[in-house]
Order: structure tokens, then C-alpha cells, then sequence
């Protein structure tokens, strides 16, 4: 204070300082700021998708009996029979309505029940003829737009030109409803059924399976062959010309776009080599392809991670470098090997567009039988369920949506579980 | 650095005689035979021609300023140097006679022979007893379960370790103390029967306590194996060894019993050195 000298300067670092304080409040703001955005965009995500799909999860079932008229059945030609016609005409009869001449009324009952019945009653016959005759009772699943009405997404508010259920059905729906035929009760359909043509009898079963499938048929390639090519670079490759370029592709490789692989899987397995189509199989491969090179960075990285002085504690000891590599450092390394396999593998369960390039956009109604017969898949299946006219798939969408979310929850709390567990071990 | 005017000339002036006066006076016991060893990391020259004769049962201990060569020589006697990328030894190292670099030996059995004990305590990351064993189990020196359990038993007691750790054989051995690690690395070390022990700084992550019991133990061991100890302490080096060598750009500027060394050095940079006056 008394040396005029050192004035200027302390009020040079005190304004300095207050810079310095001002600028680290600043970027712990931005740091708060960008969290808040990217937690805003997952939860708007998350919101709209529960939003949307969180009704596939119940549904409407009617409970319907059928009088089996011998003289409107051809015993002859079962197959042929309309069943479906003749349990609407036992429905309208229930409602006590009176079919007109064109059997409108009929066609319209038709559209309330879903088409399961008819396929219900056509089994039954088949199983044993003496039913023929009697009156069964049959409940089913109601059709997706009679479902979308329960569910208050078709409002009688709307004009009757549209609505996808005239004013008609909406009387029947509502009548049946009060007589306590139609009951609302868990979606079991939509996890045991595969994809079909009808919105109300579609799930998401076969792409799970398929989906299984193909990231089995992944997982048993690219693992073994990923975690033994990073070994080998990390832990025996001379470092040297071949091992900078071999290494400078493999991150190459990682960002290549995966529809590259999709086309690279298309060319070679399916034209080349002549695998199936649309098949698990073919799908794994691709799939394995894109996942490799994240595999071998992943697994590099933590191999890198071991110290080296394990290594040496190993090959002072006498032990060969193979015996070094997977007594110690593989074992060390195995948490992080873990993590960069499962997040690869949840990667590619997410994959959709290497899949369309291989054909696996075919509509699947069933199970695949094998590894080489045509699947779907769950990404694809949301795929295939937007692009679908019927606004009863648009929920099955969100909901198939929310079944894949749930699985890359899953395999992601496996990553992490699996690397609390070994990490803890020692 | 006044010595380094003309380090070779009078180095290669005095290596001769010395070599020749020390031999016949180590040759009844001369466990480790080095002749002419140099080692290269790519282009460095890190060893110019070593020749040193190293006796049985007893401890030698290495000594000279970082960067000197003397972790590089120690590591050219079990051949550490060959996992280096790069790194090149020539001359000529025998180990009761036999060439350790002979295209014969497998380094692999050499190093069972020579056990090596680093700076930073580094058991594996598994129990203390699978520490111990995993030497025996490796070369097949154990028959069955109970003459493994054995040979692990026999080793933690010589390295002093049995009595803290009988209890809790199962536990990992990283949490042992720094001191207790060591140990175990030593015990891990001497389960595999080596002839040769070459510790590199063993004590320089240790606190005084644990650097003590260390030393004590090297003393024990020196009664059944030949001992080559790097340390940077002159101290530790006058308390454990019966021999020293100083080691200062890559050679061997003087070797000797270590009073001598300590007492009447006949180098100039030896005496600098001991006396702190470099280093």
C-alpha cells in the first residue's frame, strides 16, 4: 500500500482472480445447462413413447356364443364355411338387431370381433364334429378398433364420416359393454403372438426370438474373434508398420456407417455365399461384422488398462507370455472386455438399417424355426408397424418401442453389474 | 559431473586389473559370470561392456545415480530385456556355467532359476496361497494338493510372512500392506526353488518399518541364495550387502567387497557418489 510499485499489480490479480471466479461459475453453469438439455430430451423421449405405448399393455376381450346351425355349416368343406359371418349374425341375434337384406348389419358385427374367432370355431369343429349343432361360448380378443374405442382413442365426438366405427357399432359396443361381455384384461397377445396382418392379434414374440437369435449367432462370432484379434495386437503383434495399419483400419471400421455393413452383408453372404435371406443367421453375421471393430477397441482398451507390472510379476515368475496374457492380464482385463462387449451387442440389438439392406423387413408371422429361416426382428418390427396404416399399430409401435428399450436397459445393467461384481472380487 | 571429462579412457584403463583381481577371490563361489555385456534400447547404448563375477550366497548389491544401467544389467541376467521391444543385449552372462542367452535356453525355465522381486510391490490380483502357488503350479513342481500347500506353507515362512497371513491364506493379496505385499512377493519368488534372487529397488516404495523387516529377510536369504539387490539407498546398500558395485552411465565404474566400496574407494565418481556429492 505504501509501495506505489506493487499498487497496480494487486489490482491487476485481484481483477485477474475475479475473472477466474467469474469464468469457472460460467462453466459450471454450461455444464448444468447441457445436462438439463440432454435429460429435457430423454425425457420428452421417454414420455412420448410411454405415452403412446403404454396402452398396447391391456386390451378387450369378448365373450361371444356361437349356435353351431347344422344347416348353415358345410360339414363337406370345412375350411369354407364363414364362421366368422355366422357367429356376427349370433351377435347381432344377441343384441336382438335385425340383419337388413345385404347383411350390412352382419358385415359391421364382423368388424367388432376379431377374426380369431372364426379361425376358434373352425379348431372346435375340427377337434370334434358333434359340436355341430350345439351352442359354444368363445371369448376373444375384440377387433383393434372396437379395442381403441374401449380404450377412449375413437371418441363418438368425432363425425361419424371420420370415424373408423359408425354410430351403429358404437351403440353395439357400448350395449355389450354393459351386459358385462367384454372384459378389459392384461395384453398377454402382444408377447406371445409374432407380427400379423391384424392390428389386435400382433406382438412383438417373434422379433424377441428372432432378435435372440440373431444377436446369439453375433455375439458367438464377433466375441471370440474380436477379444482373441485384440489380445493378439495388444499382447503379441510387433509393434511395428503392419500393426499402425492395422490399427488405424480397425478404427477406421468403427466409423463406418453400419447401412455399409448392411450392403457389405448383402453382397457377400447373401449374393456370394448364398445364405437366406431375411434369416438370423445372415443378420447375426452382418451384425458381428459392425460389431468387431468395437469390440477390438473396446478390449485394447482395457488390456492397456492392466498395469504392466502384473506382466512382469507374470514372466518373472517363468511364465510364457501366453500363460501371462490369460492367467493375469485377460482375467484383470475381463470387467472392461465385459462392458465393451455387452455395449456392443445392445448397439447392434438397436440396429435396423444393415438389417433392411439383408431383406429382413419381409413380414414374419411366426416363430423362425431355425437360424436360417426368415425372422423379424425388434427394431425392424417398430420399423414395420410405423409405416402401417391401421392406427391400432401406431401403439404397437411404442410398445414394441418400450419392449427394446426394456431389453437395452437390461443388457446395460448387466454390463454394469458384471463390472461391480469383478471389480469387487479383488 | 566431474568425473565425465573422460569416463572411458580411464574406465577401460582400470576395468582389466580389477576383473583380474576380483575373479580368483570370487571363484569359489562365483554364481553369476558376466563377461563384456552391453545392452542397447534401439540405438542408446544403455550397458558398454560389463564384466563383473557375482558369488553365491550372498547379497551384491548395484548401485549408481537413475539412468545408470544398473535395472538394465539386473534385468539382462534373467533376460527381462528380451519383453522390450527394441532392446539388444551382447557379451556373455553364465549362470553356474551355463550361457543364459544360449539359443537353448528357454527364458522361460531361466527365469524359474532366477526369481525377480520390482520396485512397486506387484502381487496378482488373487488370493495370497494362489499367489505363492502359481509358480509351483506352473513349472509342475508340486504333486497334488497337499505338497502344493506345502511348498506355499514352507515359502511364506521363509519370507516371514506365514505368521500374519496363516489365517487368512484366501484373501487377496492386495490387501496386504505395502510391506506384507512385498513379502509375498519375495515368498512368491522362492516358491519356484531359484538359485538366483535379483531384486530391482525392493524397498523404494516402502516406509522405514517395512524397509527394515525387508532387509532382515534379504539377510536370511542370503544364507541359501545369491542375492543381486539395485537400490538407490547407499545406506541399504552398506547394511544388506557383502559386495557392491557402482554402476554410472552404463559401466562399471568400480566393484568390490562393500566395505571397501564404502570405506576406501579407489574411484574418484565412487567416492563423489557415495558421499552425495552427485547423483
Amino acid at each position: 500500500m505504501t509501495d506505489a510499485r506493487n499498487l497496480p499489480s494487486r489490482d491487476l490479480s485481484e481483477k485477474r482472480l475475479k475473472q477466474r471466479h467469474a469464468a469457472e461459475a460460467r462453466f459450471k453453469l454450461y455444464g448444468q445447462l447441457a445436462i438439463v438439455i440432454a435429460l429435457g430430451f430423454l425425457v420428452v423421449l421417454l414420455a412420448r413413447v410411454v405415452q403412446q405405448g403404454y396402452t398396447v399393455f391391456w386390451t378387450h376381450s369378448i365373450t361371444t356364443s356361437v349356435y353351431l346351425d347344422p344347416a348353415r355349416i358345410d360339414r363337406a368343406d370345412l375350411e369354407g364355411n364363414n364362421f366368422d359371418y355366422l357367429a356376427a349374425q349370433n351377435l347381432l341375434k344377441r343384441l336382438k338387431v335385425q340383419d337388413d337384406a345385404l347383411g350390412l348389419a352382419s358385415g359391421e358385427a364382423m368388424d367388432l370381433v376379431s377374426r380369431d374367432l372364426g379361425y376358434r370355431i373352425l379348431g372346435a369343429i375340427k377337434d370334434d364334429p358333434k359340436v355341430i349343432g350345439t351352442t359354444l361360448t368363445f371369448t376373444v380378443p375384440v377387433k383393434a378398433n372396437a379395442d381403441l374405442y374401449y380404450k377412449g382413442e375413437i371418441e363418438r365426438s368425432t363425425p361419424e364420416t371420420d370415424r373408423k366405427l359408425s354410430n351403429r357399432q358404437l351403440d353395439w359396443l357400448d350395449r355389450l359393454e354393459a351386459e358385462g361381455l367384454v372384459r378389459s384384461h392384461f395384453n398377454s397377445d402382444f408377447f406371445t403372438n409374432s407380427d400379423s396382418t391384424e392390428p389386435e392379434q400382433a406382438g412383438v414374440l417373434g422379433a424377441v426370438v428372432g432378435s435372440a437369435l440373431m444377436l446369439l449367432v453375433a455375439a458367438f462370432i464377433a466375441v471370440p474373434v474380436g477379444v482373441l484379434a485384440a489380445v493378439w495386437l495388444e499382447e503379441f503383434a510387433p509393434r511395428g508398420r503392419l500393426s499402425g495399419f492395422i490399427e488405424v483400419n480397425i478404427n477406421n471400421l468403427a466409423a463406418v456407417p453400419s447401412i455399409v455393413y448392411g450392403l457389405l452383408g448383402l453382397v457377400l453372404f447373401i449374393n456370394w455365399l448364398g445364405f437366406p435371406r431375411s434369416a438370423p443367421l445372415t443378420g447375426g453375421l452382418v451384425l458381428a461384422l459392425m460389431s468387431l471393430p468395437t469390440i477390438i477397441i473396446a478390449t485394447r482398451a482395457a488390456l492397456k488398462a492392466v498395469p504392466p507390472s502384473i506382466r512382469e510379476a507374470a514372466l518373472g515368475m517363468g511364465a510364457s507370455r501366453t500363460q501371462t496374457v490369460f492367467h493375469h492380464v485377460l482375467p484383470q482385463a475381463a470387467p472392461g472386455v465385459m462392458t465393451g462387449i455387452i455395449l456392443s451387442l445392445a448397439h447392434a440389438l438397436g440396429e435396423t438399417a444393415p438389417l433392411l439392406m439383408i431383406g429382413m423387413v419381409a413380414f414374419t408371422p411366426g416363430l423362425p424355426e431355425s437360424l436360417a429361416s426368415a425372422a423379424s426382428v425388434l427394431p425392424v418390427q417398430v420399423f414395420i408397424w410405423e409405416n402401417a396404416a391401421e392406427a391400432a399399430f401406431h401403439e404397437r409401435t411404442a410398445g414394441a418401442i418400450i419392449v427394446l428399450l426394456v431389453f437395452m436397459i437390461l443388457m446395460n445393467a448387466t454390463a454394469v453389474i458384471l463390472r461391480r461384481r469383478f471389480e469387487k472380487r479383488w | 559431473m566431474a568425473a565425465e571429462g573422460n569416463p572411458l579412457p580411464h574406465d577401460t584403463q582400470l576395468r582389466p586389473p580389477a576383473v583380474a583381481a576380483h575373479t580368483p577371490v570370487a571363484n569359489a563361489g562365483v554364481k553369476i559370470h558376466c563377461q563384456g555385456v552391453s545392452a542397447f534400447y534401439g540405438d542408446k547404448q544403455a550397458l558398454h561392456d560389463i564384466s563383473i563375477d557375482i558369488p553365491d550366497r550372498a547379497v551384491t548389491a548395484f548401485i549408481g545415480p537413475s539412468g545408470c544401467g544398473k535395472s538394465t544389467f539386473l534385468r539382462c541376467i534373467n533376460r527381462m530385456n528380451d519383453t522390450i521391444p527394441g532392446a539388444r543385449v551382447t557379451g556373455r552372462i553364465e549362470i553356474d556355467g551355463e550361457d543364459v542367452n544360449a539359443r537353448s535356453v528357454d527364458p522361460v525355465v531361466l527365469r524359474s532359476r532366477v526369481g525377480m522381486v520390482f520396485q512397486k510391490p506387484n502381487p496378482f490380483p488373487k488370493s495370497i496361497f494362489e499367489n505363492v502357488a502359481y509358480g509351483p503350479r506352473i513349472h509342475g513342481l508340486a504333486n497334488g494338493k497337499a505338497e502344493l500347500e506345502a511348498i506355499v506353507e514352507a515359502s511364506l515362512k521363509k519370507a516371514g510372512l506365514w505368521d500374519e497371513v496363516s489365517d487368512r491364506l484366501h484373501q487377496s493379496g492386495s490387501s496386504l500392506s505395502g510391506g506384507q505385499q512385498q513379502r509375498l512377493v519375495i515368498a512368491r519368488a522362492i516358491a519356484v526353488q531359484p538359485r538366483v534372487i535379483l531384486m530391482d529397488e525392493p524397498c523404494s516404495a516402502l516406509d522405514p518399518i517395512a524397509t527394515a523387516r525387508i532387509e532382515e529377510l534379504i539377510d536370511e536369504l542370503r544364507r541359501q541364495y545369491c542375492i543381486v539387490i539395485v537400490t538407490h539407498s547407499m545406506a541399504q546398500a552398506a547394511r544388506v550387502s557383502q559386495r557392491t558395485a557402482f554402476f554410472h552411465l552404463g559401466q562399471l565404474v568400480e566393484q568390490g567387497s562393500t566395505e571397501d566400496i564404502f570405506t576406501n574407494p579407489r574411484e574418484k565418481r565412487t567416492q563423489d557418489y557415495i558421499t552425495g556429492r552427485f547423483g
